[in-house]
């Protein structure tokens, strides 16, 4: 069974700062992280693989330095990779995005499962995996967080929702987007990461023409959505600390909670 | 497409760098200077329009004409027969869209046996139910939904459709935009329509809650957007000659290619907390199961339900459904009582609207202070007591 695993880099968002004066979000010295939800898919990929045999193939839209994703990638356990890079492909939205990608899925060509995140921590629109399932016309699963099993015809999985969870059974091919409970991803073994890089060309570089689409159908020019501006969330409120001792400031806050236009004003 | 800079016009303003969502632009040498990062997008151009220093041959992009493109469509998701409550939300939000476009607000609902859900639509803004009913509409499938949606907006050609970023709404929404065309953002939290173009302006959060993007629609039709559940208000109304329009379609199972084998409700005791008026919220400094009980203790006399940080459900001291923030639920109660918590981004991103936020924490320069209208800096294990003694004596002593 070969698997075709969509992997992202990103900022490392969780340790992000903010400049103090301007409240913009300093992306300089953030360092490149693969997608966390990535992670898991490509767990998942190499688990089946496992199993069923074929190969795993990771596949990346970005600037040249997503390489890095690949390699890690390799690492873990995929048998190939394909960066699709080209300066076209910048300023893509999900419609650009998922475009590109399943041009470049069509001409790997051979695969029967799709494995992607949920959501990426940057974009944060969980929007490509949908997108890149229609595109080539098959069937999907969002939020899988169990794979039940697996074979040439058919797949089980779980997938979270709001209030439990659903078992579906989907017709292969099919993509999935996974979220983090569905395993434990693997640290990146050095062994592979070693004959990652030593293998000649172990990860191909794609552009617009070699995967066949127009410039004007990708990146900016491509787009659907366009960012219009950006900025920094300001919530405003009074932000009042209140004082005196235990006693005091909770019976303040009481009065204050009783003043306040809410319907639980009454009841206190 | 490239763009340069007039080195004699610039004077280092660094407006452009404000404008540029990319981070294509920086200064060098006290002048701006393009970077790698640069997507020849052109908003540094429009920044830069009075002093005219940066250039391009960047062709404008034709807009088409959209003008047959009418209504404000939402989407009325309902499972087992009844209504998501973010539909209403939406509802609520469409007719101050539509009235700013001289549009009409319909509804959109797919399913079998719904038909008992098209008063509340009307009720609610839909001047128009458009209704699809199918055996195979039961569950939802995103395949057949896909389908039906796109028959619809093909034969009806609305110019916004608005869903619920809900999980169903997220796994459809994207696809229907692929489907039919055209763009599609994500989890907005603010629409408007901005007055010149009438162009919806879908305002969302990115990078974990840091940064808000404005993202528009211009190209292609129609303007789709998925909205955060609790960030919209319902607005209950009386509609004059509400209209239902049936319509059919003929769908085959086996273009579906998933079969749901069984769907398990994980059933909680007390409300959802998005339906909550009052939310007590613990994070990491709030001691274990036992200050849990005691959080809860405060939260039944307040009539509210417990909420949490996600270190809380990693501990598993509560249930996923409880957890708060950019990867949990978006809330906004009357009353958001944050215990313990410390206020990372993750978190906040789904509790800044709610409409009055009190802080309990030990450490004043606890960031959750800055979203707070009242703080109080103390240990919780000594405060909650006090407020749940006095308020169990009937107010202050
Ligand atoms: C501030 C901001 C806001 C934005 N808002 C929107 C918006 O509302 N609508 C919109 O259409 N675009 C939007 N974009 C553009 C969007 O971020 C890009 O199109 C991005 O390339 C893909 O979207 P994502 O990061 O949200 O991916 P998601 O859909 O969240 O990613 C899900 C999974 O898809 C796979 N994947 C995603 N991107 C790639 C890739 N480049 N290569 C390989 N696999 C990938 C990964 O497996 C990932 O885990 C926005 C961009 C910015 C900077
Ligand atoms: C991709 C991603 C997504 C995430 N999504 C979410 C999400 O959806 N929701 C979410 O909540 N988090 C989320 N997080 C985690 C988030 O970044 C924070 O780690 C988390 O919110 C912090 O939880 P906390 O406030 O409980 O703990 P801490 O940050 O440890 O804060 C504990 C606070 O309690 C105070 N304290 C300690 N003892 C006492 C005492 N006795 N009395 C009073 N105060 C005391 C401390 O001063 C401190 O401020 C996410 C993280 C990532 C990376």
């Amino acid at each position: 069974m070969n698997i075709i695993v969509l992997v992202k880099q990103v900022p490392n968002t969780t340790n992000i700062k903010l400049d103090p004066k301007t409240g913009n979000l300093i992306r300089e010295g953030l360092e490149s992280i693969m997608n966390p939800d990535d992670l898991h898919a490509l767990e998942a990929a190499v688990k089946i693989k496992d199993k069923t045999g074929g190969k795993v193939i990771a596949v990346s839209m970005g600037p040249p330095q997503a390489v890095d994703v690949l390699t890690q990638a390799m690492g873990m356990g995929a048998d190939k990779a394909f960066l699709l890079s080209d300066r076209a492909f910048s300023g893509a939205d999900t419609w650009a995005t998922s475009y590109t990608l399943s041009k470049g899925i069509e001409k790997i060509k051979d695969y029967d499962l799709i494995i992607c995140g949920h959501q990426a921590i940057d974009g944060d629109t969980a929007q490509i995996g949908p997108q890149v399932a229609d595109w080539l016309d098959i069937a999907q699963a969002t939020y899988v967080n169990d794979i039940e099993s697996v074979d040439e015809n058919e797949i089980v999985v779980k997938r979270r929702l709001e209030h439990g969870f659903e078992r579906v059974a989907c017709k292969m091919p099919v993509l999935l987007t996974v979220i983090s409970e569905l395993n434990e991803p693997r640290y990146p073994h050095m062994g592979q990461l070693i004959s990652a890089c030593e293998q000649k060309a172990p990860i191909k570089v794609w552009n617009a023409a070699d995967i066949g689409v127009k410039t004007i159908e990708v990146g900016l020019e491509g787009s659907n959505t366009h960012v219009i501006k950006t900025f920094t969330p300001n919530f405003k409120r009074q932000n009042e600390l209140l004082e005196g001792s235990n006693k005091e400031v909770v019976s303040d806050l009481i009065d204050r909670l009783k003043k306040s236009d809410t319907t639980i004003a009454y009841r206190l | 497409m490239t763009i340069w800079i007039i080195e004699d016009k610039c004077d280092g303003c660094r407006r452009c760098i404000k404008a540029c969502p990319y981070e294509g632009i920086e200064i060098k040498d006290g002048i701006a200077s393009v970077t790698e990062r640069c997507t020849s997008c052109g908003a540094c151009i429009e920044a830069c329009k009075k002093k005219n220093a940066i250039e391009s041959d960047i062709e404008p992009r034709k807009i088409p004409d959209f003008s047959d493109r009418q209504g404000v469509w939402v989407f009325a998701e309902q499972t087992d027969g009844k209504l998501a409550r973010v539909c209403l939300e939406l509802l609520g939000k469409a007719q101050d869209l539509a009235k700013d476009m001289g549009h009409k607000v319909s509804a959109v609902l797919l399913g079998k046996d719904v038909s008992h859900l098209i008063q509340t639509l009307h009720d609610h803004g839909a001047q128009n139910v458009y209704l699809v009913e199918d055996d195979l509409l039961k569950n939802f499938r995103t395949i057949a939904y896909t389908n039906v949606i796109e028959d619809l907006v093909l034969t009806y050609k609305p110019n916004i459709l608005l869903m619920g970023a809900t999980a169903l709404g997220r796994d459809l929404a994207p696809r229907v935009s692929r489907r039919v065309g055209t763009g599609l953002t994500a989890d907005c939290t603010q629409l408007a329509i901005d007055p010149d173009e009438k162009l919806m302006f879908q305002t969302r959060p990115a990078f974990g809650g840091n940064v808000m993007a404005t993202i528009a629609c211009k190209y292609a039709s129609p303007q789709m957007a998925t909205v955060r559940p609790g960030v919209m208000e319902a607005a209950p109304c009386k509609l004059e000659n509400p209209t239902l329009i049936r319509h059919k379609i003929s769908l085959k199972e086996q273009d579906i290619r998933t079969k749901i084998l069984e769907r398990v409700t994980q059933k909680k005791p007390g409300t959802d907390i998005i339906d909550a008026n009052v939310i007590v919220a613990g994070g990491r400094g709030v001691n274990g199961e036992q200050g849990f009980a005691m959080l809860k203790e405060l939260a039944d006399i307040l009539g509210g339900e417990l909420a949490c940080t996600r270190l809380i459900i990693e501990q598993g001291i509560l249930p996923h459904d409880a957890q708060v923030g950019q990867t949990g639920k978006t809330i906004r109660p009357e009353i958001y009582i944050a215990c313990g918590i410390s206020g990372a981004v993750q978190h906040t991103a789904g509790m800044t609207g709610s409409r009055y936020i009190i802080a309990i924490n030990n450490d004043p320069l606890a960031p959750i202070f800055k979203l707070a209208n009242w703080g109080i800096v103390g240990d919780v294990h000594e405060i909650v007591p006090e407020f749940i003694k006095q308020l169990s004596c009937g107010g202050a002593s």
